[in-house]
């Protein structure tokens, strides 16, 4: 448990330390999502019908940017071969730095998102359950970002190469995201769609910390 | 287990069953297209167009028996450190990418006369795309890394990982109303298919499976030869 702590602390003050990174994927996902008004055409009803859509679709490219920052740096300067010496498991560790990854991009990326469902014409009764599905769903991106991330350690193709890995994964959570809003527009009700996401996150919660951590220990190895 | 690690050991045996199946292929997968083509009738409702299902349906078994024997030798090589189970796992994704690749084509195209569209984005198809990216991303990892242990073990924990696929595959046509078709041949109270169609669809599903094999062992068995050569070009060299 303190371990836990201890690297989450640490990662969210080097994340926070570099601030000018983490705005750089807020401003990636803003800048990505409003391409679309550009490429189809302001016209408030198409807009308004792949307003959920296009925010997950591009939430799930702008995490996939920042993955890299995940492992990589500790990598390269070895403090992850010292992380992985210590005596706490390394599944947790893993999940102290994809929960500093979430605090970090996710929640960030959740902040704007509302902004962006207005510029994009987002059906007023689509912005709870879009808030609410990100907020489910942006840790499993996380944690199976994290699988990814650890994949590709040491590898001579990164950045394209963990979003080939990481996106046929976390297909599902961008269907039942937009599912979610969808089904609310339409008066269904976003409930099946958010359950669908919290048995998505409970099972990612603990069984994605111990593979990503066994693909560490292999990169680790052959180091 | 540790009997067939030994490489030289391993290839005595793959070069003995290579005979068996490729004699296996080379008879079932004539034998199964002729009945598939000619000796099967037509369906009283798709006519000919079904005869598409006797290499839809086998691609697509195939294509999840693949990636079942890809994680399993990707399991043994993380659990026992086995190093040929490492080369059977990478030897056969290319040969699942294939086969789930053509169960997409041929799919696409039997449905362009039955249901009016090259596509649709349901729940089965959907979830044999993710298997073809499941692949492509396994083979593109295995072959990033400058030093092929370090690929191979990647791509076996990356093979596991993309094992939850298979059962979404299974049962999406139970789990969600598709324009797929529910499972008609492994399914309670025996095949609901006549058995004048069963006999040419198992003929080519043994057809495959004995292709598979021995497109497995020509993979497996160039792959250790060319580390023999290697290994031998190295000593020489270091005279």
């Amino acid at each position: 448990m303190s371990a836990f702590v201890a690297v989450l602390a640490r990662d969210l003050r080097l994340g926070l330390r570099h601030g000018a990174d983490l705005a750089m994927v807020v401003i990636f996902f803003v800048l990505a999502a409003l391409l679309f008004p550009f490429g189809v055409g302001p016209e408030a009803n198409l807009l308004a019908r792949i307003a959920a859509g296009v925010v997950w679709v591009t939430a799930l490219l702008a995490a996939m940017l920042s993955l890299d920052r995940l492992f990589h740096a500790d990598y390269e300067d070895g403090s992850l071969d010292q992380l992985a010496l210590s005596p706490a498991p390394l599944a947790v560790i893993v999940l102290a730095k994809a929960t500093a990854h979430w605090l970090t991009t996710g929640l960030p990326l959740i902040a704007v998102a509302p902004a962006l469902g207005l510029m994009l014409r987002l059906d007023p009764a689509g912005f709870a359950p879009l808030l609410l599905a990100m907020l489910v769903g942006t840790p499993c991106l996380s944690l199976f970002g994290a699988i990814g991330a650890a994949l590709t350690l040491g590898a001579r193709r990164g950045g394209a190469l963990v979003a080939l890995v990481v996106l046929p994964l976390v297909l599902p959570v961008l269907i039942f995201g937009v599912g979610a809003v969808e089904a609310e527009v339409t008066g269904l009700g976003a409930q099946p769609h958010l359950l669908v996401l919290g048995a998505l996150l409970a099972a990612a919660l603990p069984l994605a910390p111990l593979a990503a951590a066994l693909a560490l220990r292999q990169a680790l190895e052959s180091a | 287990m540790h009997r067939f690690a030994n490489p030289a050991r391993f290839l005595r045996i793959i070069t003995a069953i290579l005979p068996w199946s490729a004699g296996a292929s080379a008879a079932l997968l004539p034998l199964g297209l002729y009945f598939a083509l000619i000796g099967s009738p037509p369906d009283y409702q798709q006519g000919d167009s079904v005869r598409i299902m006797y290499v839809h349906v086998p691609a697509a078994w195939m294509a999840l028996a693949v990636y079942s024997v890809m994680a399993a030798s990707g399991a043994v090589a993380l659990v026992w450190r086995h190093p040929v189970a490492e080369l059977v796992a990478q030897a056969a994704a290319p040969i699942g990418a294939v086969f789930t690749a053509m169960c997409l084509i041929t799919g696409s195209l039997w449905g362009q006369p039955m249901w009016g569209t090259w596509w649709v984005w349901d729940a089965r198809l959907t979830s044999v795309l993710v298997l073809l990216f499941l692949y492509l991303g396994y083979i593109a990892l295995v072959n990033a890394f400058d030093d092929p242990t370090r690929g191979a073990r990647a791509g076996a924990v990356l093979a596991l990982v993309g094992l939850v696929n298979l059962p979404i595959i299974k049962f999406s046509v139970d789990w969600w109303n598709t324009l797929h078709q529910p499972a008609s041949v492994a399914r309670l109270g025996g095949p609901s298919i006549d058995p004048q169609m069963l006999l040419p669809l198992f003929t080519m599903a043994g057809g495959f499976a004995a292709f598979f094999v021995t497109v497995l062992i020509l993979r497996v068995r160039a792959e250790l030869l060319r580390r023999k050569l290697r290994v031998l070009r190295l000593a020489q060299a270091q005279g």
